[in-house]
């Protein structure tokens, strides 16, 4: 992930009296982004803040966009690249749905992002991007790319201005990362817990990381892919985690009566 | 932090001879064969806009000013246009990339409308015009050949009845707010425009939006501030108001200003000391 | 066979001021199985008639979506079909990618219609051998249109292209008045008896060989939305095989037949190789060979040879 670092966003000003000032065709608009799998459902979540430097540009631009029925995808780092880099990745699902009557799988999808990515090899999309989503065994999925599509599939992923705050936090309720379990226990084994214990932790994620992370903020979309036929009532049916928390069912794309996708959207703090 | 996203010019290097960055012209290259350069810094500039949602409709504002370095070299270009009945552009940055847009967005408006004379369909919402303008800005950008332009794009939906405001600019960002302002604008005006919006509509945007005397008042408020601190302004703006009536755009208009604090300021007339 | 000296090119106008090879392209079209188009104020609905090669073979989808709000039917040349069908899709989607905006229909059709005039015009092209019915909806509401290989568009309350098509018009022209305010149902209904009519005495309307689009909101009476997202919006969704079947039946519940429809005669054995043996002919001299011409054009006599449900002179090509 470091083969792309970003510039540094508060330049020295006595350094750019000597350089050729050139232009640059890159901005970091901050935010982050995170998917958890778990396994018969996958979390994707992103903040709504757009930022350059020290201003917020708006309370709210999406960064979570929903691709087909069973897969969910998340950029974050130069917006203007992220949206389009979704925007084509739209219309290439487009084409391959007039091909094959049918929509593209997660792990299908996963590698078109690489081919797009590594495509500008010598002019990146400088976007993270997150894949979320069931596979074909109906398990959850998440899968993580760098800015010029290095991937791999993973229980979970964080990434953009918190994820240095985020990705360790994960590393050990995920990845149980400096936990021993109890003489006699069960083994730890990552993506296993149930939704309801995951959306804690995300929304957690996210209000610590508006607290210490400038570019963090405003609001929250997650998006809950789930199993066909799995039960909806730990999502719809309790007495949700948190005021102002909203649920939404998105309608199938496609077919529809398999993978249901859900939003949750919930405010952030704004200072 | 980034240089490039102001437009005060911004000269390619500082030396005795242009101490004060006065100058935006970049260096000649020295070979003659050098390979073809495109745009890297904007020449004659229009300084930061401004746009707010009120309870009709949208109003953008901008000044009459196009600078040449830190020469005002031009003081009565109107950097509004409109477009179409519903919308309209409040643009900053290099005057003549905004001239060349504006030709080719007048350019695809006028095709569409010839051809809906034969199918009716109804013309480029201002949705459809601002989703142009980002795929024209983004494309250009990663020729590495921007069109060095901050605009604001202000509308008013027929179809939906709701109203538009956004923002897209020489890296092909984009992004929708019930306030914006480019530039320096962004770091004065912003604030005192997202202050007055949210004392009326709440932090959620629910309650009732300013009326258009409120928002009027309001932008010529924000205009004086800018004027005041902005080296680059002038004093003599125009206000554009887009509603279900079109797209009105008043007289050039001046704020009454004050200075005579300025009489005690080290630095302001004749010195002292 | 008749020859003439104006029809070896397309860009000799013969005597009598006729481009000849236009015609012949419009002969292709007639030999396409049928297509009905028809829309009221709030729907547009296409119905097609199914072909299949021969016994062992599936039978050819007649029905394309182009976009959310964009679908055709197709008659004549398949391969043609296919290659002005993805230039619709590529304009449609540069209108979404460029300006955000669904196509308006009437352009996305003005499209097609400019490339085939194209191919009138310039020395060795041939027109397109193939004609579409184009329903969308847009702004001004549902459309139907009309786009022939002479590169004409016309637009439509009702309409029919393709093999036997007059007697759909016909039926279209005595009903058309009450489309405008007909329901979904009543929609397809009529769509259904006017594509009733183009068949052959011995032929019946089945779930293997019918085929109906629709762009408009769901109807619960007819539609499964369960299975269909794109019904749930009201985009262009195909219903066939297996979920035509609940309209077949609505259908001929509202003409008082049985709701299974009468029980279809095993086709004669040696009609298929007949059917077989000519399909090769007409594929090795498409419009100029005046026998598939004939068998297409010739009224229905009852005995004419037919291996599948749709006119005679069935070919691999023509759908």
């Amino acid at each position: 992930m470091a083969l792309f670092a970003p510039p540094p966003m508060y330049a020295d000003p006595t350094m750019a009296a000597d350089k050729q000032h050139a232009f640059n065709p890159y901005s970091e608009n901050g935010g982050s982004i995170l998917a958890i799998a778990g396994a018969d459902f996958t979390v994707i979540a992103g903040d709504t803040r757009q930022s350059e430097g020290y201003s917020i540009q708006t309370r709210y631009a999406r960064k979570v966009w929903q691709l087909t029925d069973r897969c969910v995808i998340a950029t974050n780092g130069f917006a203007a690249d992220g949206n389009n880099f979704v925007k084509r990745i739209k219309q290439r699902l487009e084409w391959y749905e007039h091909a094959h009557q049918k929509q593209m799988s997660i792990k299908a999808i996963a590698r078109l992002t690489q081919t797009m990515l590594y495509g500008n090899r010598f002019f990146p999309y400088f976007a993270y991007v997150i894949l979320g989503g069931i596979d074909e065994d109906g398990t959850g999925a998440v899968y993580s790319f760098d800015p010029i599509g290095s991937y791999e599939r993973e229980a979970c992923r964080a990434a953009g201005a918190a994820q240095s705050l985020i990705q360790p936090f994960l590393d050990n309720q995920i990845y149980f990362r400096n936990q021993t379990p109890a003489p006699g226990a069960e083994p730890f084994v990552p993506g296993r817990l149930p939704l309801s214990t995951v959306l804690g932790l995300v929304i957690d994620s996210f209000t610590s990381a508006t607290e210490r992370e400038i570019a963090v903020g405003d609001g929250l979309e997650l998006y809950v892919v789930m199993k066909k036929g799995r039960t909806t009532d730990d999502l719809v049916g309790s007495d949700n985690l948190i005021k102002n928390m909203q649920v939404q069912e998105l309608g199938a794309l496609g077919e529809g009566g398999s993978e249901r996708t859900f939003l949750v959207s919930l405010p952030l703090k704004r200072d | 932090m980034n240089q490039l996203h102001s437009f005060q010019a911004v000269p390619s290097t500082r030396n005795a001879f242009d101490a004060y960055s006065t100058l935006p012209e970049p260096p000649r290259p020295q070979s003659t064969h050098a390979p073809r350069a495109h745009t890297q810094q904007p020449i004659v500039t229009g300084t930061s806009v401004l746009g707010i949602k009120y309870e009709g409709g949208v109003m953008l504002a901008a000044d009459n000013l196009a600078s040449y370095g830190s020469l005002a070299r031009f003081k009565d270009i109107q950097r509004l246009h409109p477009l179409g009945d519903n919308t309209c552009l409040a643009v900053a940055g290099d005057m003549s990339d905004f001239q060349y847009m504006t030709k080719l967005l007048d350019a695809t408006l006028r095709a569409d409308r010839s051809v809906s004379l034969t199918d009716t369909h109804p013309p480029f919402s201002p949705q459809n015009i601002y989703t142009y303008l980002s795929n024209l800005y983004y494309a250009r950008r990663s020729k590495v050949n921007p069109l060095w332009n901050a605009i604001l794009v202000g509308g008013w939906d027929k179809e939906k009845k709701e109203s538009f405001l956004a923002y897209v600019d020489l890296l092909g960002t984009t992004y929708s707010a019930p306030t914006l302002a480019t530039g320096i604008g962004a770091h004065i005006a912003q604030p005192l425009l997202r202050e007055a919006y949210e004392a009326k509509a709440g932090v959620d945007g629910k309650g009732p939006l300013l009326t258009g005397q409120e928002a009027e008042e309001l932008l010529d408020t924000c205009m004086k501030v800018l004027f005041y601190r902005d080296a680059r302004s002038l004093n003599k703006y125009q206000i554009a108001t887009i509603s279900n009536d079109g797209v009105k755009i008043s007289d050039s208009k001046s704020s009454e200003t004050e200075w005579g604090f300025a009489e005690g300021l080290r630095g302001y007339g004749p010195q002292t000391q | 066979m008749f020859r003439n000296s104006y029809d070896s090119d397309n860009v000799t106008f013969s005597p009598q001021g006729k481009l000849h090879q236009i015609d012949y392209a419009l002969e292709a079209v007639k030999q396409g199985s049928a297509a009905i188009g028809l829309r009221s104020k709030t729907h547009a609905v296409l119905l097609t008639l199914k072909r299949s090669t021969g016994e062992l073979a599936t039978y050819q989808k007649k029905l394309i979506r182009i976009d959310d709000h964009v679908g055709v039917a197709i008659a004549g040349l398949m391969s043609d079909a296919r290659v002005l069908s993805n230039f619709m899709r590529q304009q449609a989607m540069q209108s979404r990618m460029l300006y955000g905006r669904p196509i308006p229909v009437g352009r996305a059709v003005q499209g097609i219609s400019g490339r085939a005039q194209n191919n009138t015009q310039q020395y060795g092209r041939r027109p397109y051998g193939v004609g579409f019915l184009v329903i969308g909806r847009d702004e001004t509401g549902p459309h139907l249109f009309e786009f022939s290989p002479a590169g004409t568009t016309f637009e439509y309350y009702a309409h029919s292209i393709g093999a036997r098509s007059q007697s759909a018009k016909t039926y279209l022209e005595k009903n058309f008045e009450s489309f405008e305010n007909a329901s979904l149902p009543e929609l397809i209904n009529h769509g259904l008896s006017a594509l009733h009519d183009t068949l052959q005495q011995d032929k019946f309307l089945t779930i293997q060989n019918t085929s109906i689009a629709i762009i408009g909101p769901s109807s619960d009476e007819v539609e499964d939305i369960s299975i269909s997202g794109a019904a749930k919006r009201g985009n262009f969704r195909v219903w066939e095989n297996e979920h035509v079947d609940r309209l077949l039946r609505a259908w001929r519940r509202s003409r008082g037949e049985p709701e299974d429809g009468p029980q279809e005669a095993a086709p004669a054995p040696e009609a298929t190789t007949e059917g077989g043996a000519e399909a090769t002919d007409s594929t090795a001299a498409t419009g100029g060979d005046s026998s598939s011409t004939e068998a297409a054009s010739a009224p229905a006599s009852g005995d004419a040879p037919s291996s599948g449900t749709g006119g005679s002179g069935d070919d691999v090509e023509m759908q």
